[in-house]
């Protein structure tokens, strides 16, 4: 609170002065009153005194009460900087009022009339003086900003520099290496590619694995790096990472990890989520030869009980069924508990 | 394909990807020119005329959208197919509303560019799984009822179904298969999904976008 008055009693001194001031000049001229220059010199002088100390009173003994009862942190910002633009405010104004003071004072008393001329030619000088700095000065602060630039350039392009080589020269030199082994090199792509993309994305803002695409987008990305395959992950909607969400999240991964084990080698597997406002599906489809799964012999099983069983046991539901096409699909669906639901007010 | 071959010009600011995809469609169409710059991509379409162009999304000075526009006065049919590693979905929903007729991405095999390029000169849209998730999130969730404009604003059930399969990774064929309708029927479904993609002023699309730039 106090914060917010400092500029109010700074210009409120400062207008007594001048109301003073002006009042004493009125009565003065209008020859009701005989005021002499020196009582308004020490009405400014006293002013000018009072807004000096005032200041340095509070500059010694800063705002550290006032935050305390702002409101909140709106208000807190932008107090810390205007104690002090008020601090100087006063002060130049201070000293201008009681160097104004003075000078009346002197020429009330004639002793300028040497002094003006002193003052003058101190006056041109300093102004001439000026003059010629300006440019100077003008272009010596141009500099050096464009040489802060600079700087901040080359550190930004050397921590680039520093990025490539760490990651991408390393992949290169590693590809090279195993120029003979296509999977390996296509992998070896695939996670450069991803971490490029993370690293690129990094400047938004990525957000974590904590919702339930990012976390279905690195389960996929573990499979990739773990079985040498390709998948591609496409999510529409999403949701926080509640009990259906993971138990679906799970299954999604087994579904995904079994067909990076059978698919053939042609294309990408292909995932599909769209989480609505009452249910989360997922549909895994890989090109491979498709299976049935009442066929599946006894040792892929796994698939029946990580699957099935998973989504089962969450409340859900799992499909494995061959397509036309070519190739398998795992649809899986669950329902979304009223409590999570996003679309939903929370 | 019967007929003359259809011709192509690729742009795309890179050139070994240039490179790349000219010796994997040299067989299957008849590459007329590629151009690396948005002013060299207007001279060389406005010159060969192609059939279709195949049109990077990033590209610096403006990048496909800017294209699109500048090629758009003197040849306002001209196909395009967006082709490129972009993610960002803003991106390919921009230059898909700026009249491209799909969107496929760089990762896609020879063969089945040339089926997609094949597609649009014939005036059908090409979605890739990805851009047909794009849109399914850029139009989902409901928005007031008073604000909807039943023709442009909201997929149709059987739309939404489509773009689902599609994004599942199903061919048309596929997809007409599982939905008992015809290739045609599918197409038909996809064409008038990108007819609303480009003309639905639904806040949505815009809102979405902001969104996912905030997100992203």
């Amino acid at each position: 609170m106090r914060d917010r008055l400092k500029p109010d009693r700074v210009s409120f001194a400062s207008g007594a002065a001048v109301a003073a001031l002006g009042a004493l000049v009125l009565l003065d001229s209008a020859e009701v009153l005989d005021v002499s220059l020196w009582v308004m010199a020490v009405i400014l002088a006293a002013f000018g005194v009072a807004l000096l100390w005032g200041g340095r009173s509070r500059a010694a003994a800063p705002a550290a009460p006032a935050p305390r009862r702002l409101p909140d942190t709106v208000e807190a910002q932008p107090s810390a900087q205007r104690p002090r633009f008020a601090d100087l405010y006063r002060g130049v104004f201070g000293v201008l009022l009681v160097l104004g003071a003075a000078l009346l004072f002197l020429s009330s008393n004639n002793v300028l009339s040497g002094v003006r001329d002193a003052a003058l030619t101190t006056v041109v000088v300093v102004v001439a003086i000026g003059l010629i700095l300006a440019p100077f000065l003008w272009r010596l602060g141009r500099s050096l900003a464009a040489e802060r630039a600079e700087r901040i350039r080359s550190q930004e392009r050397s921590e680039l520099a520093a990025h490539l080589h760490d990651s991408v020269l390393q992949t290169l030199t590693l590809m090279q290496k195993r120029a003979g082994d296509p999977r390996e090199v296509a992998a070896l792509a695939r996670r450069q590619e991803r971490e490029l993309r993370d690293w690129l994305a990094a400047d938004g803002g990525h957000a974590g694995a904590d919702t339930f695409a990012a976390a279905l987008g690195s389960s996929a990305e573990a499979v990739e790096d773990d079985h040498r395959v390709v998948i591609e992950v496409v999510t529409v909607g999403d949701c926080e990472l509640d009990a259906p969400a993971d138990a679906v999240l799970g299954a999604a991964r087994e579904a995904l990890t079994n067909a990076a084990k059978h698919a053939a080698e042609p294309g990408p597997i292909r995932v599909y989520a769209e989480v609505q406002p009452r249910s989360i599906e997922v549909f895994v489809r890989d090109r491979g030869p498709g299976f049935d799964l009442t066929a599946v012999p006894a040792d892929r099983r796994g698939v029946r009980e990580s699957i099935v069983g998973r989504m089962e046991r969450a409340g859900g539901r799992a499909e494995v069924r061959a397509i036309s096409g070519g190739g398998t699909e795992v649809a899986l669906r669950i329902a979304r508990t009223a409590s999570t639901r996003e679309d939903g007010p929370r | 394909m019967s007929g003359p071959r259809t011709s192509v010009v690729i742009v795309d600011d890179h050139a070994l990807f240039r490179a790349g995809v000219r010796s994997e469609l040299e067989e299957l169409v008849d590459v007329r020119a590629d151009a690396a710059t948005v002013e060299e991509a207007v001279a060389a379409i406005l010159g060969e005329k192609p059939d279709v162009v195949l049109l990077d999304v990033h590209m610096p000075g403006g990048g496909g959208v800017e294209v699109i526009r500048k090629v758009a006065g003197e040849r306002p049919a001209q196909r395009f197919l967006g082709l490129s590693v972009s993610d960002a979905a803003e991106d390919v929903i921009a230059l898909i509303r700026a009249g491209a007729r799909g969107y496929v991405t760089k990762s896609i095999s020879g063969a089945e560019l040339a089926e997609a390029i094949e597609r649009v000169r014939e005036g059908d849209a090409v979605f890739s799984p990805r851009l047909a998730g794009f849109v399914l999130d850029a139009f989902h969730g409901e928005i007031p009822e008073a604000e909807v404009d039943p023709e442009l604003d909201q997929l149709t059930m059987r739309e939404r179904e489509v773009l689902r399969l599609i994004a599942r990774g199903y061919l048309y064929k596929e997809i007409g298969l599982e939905l008992s309708i015809s290739p045609k029927t599918v197409e038909a479904h996809v064409s008038a999904v990108l007819r609303k993609l480009q003309l639905s002023n639904r806040h949505e699309l815009g809102r979405w976008a902001v969104e996912r730039r905030l997100v992203d």
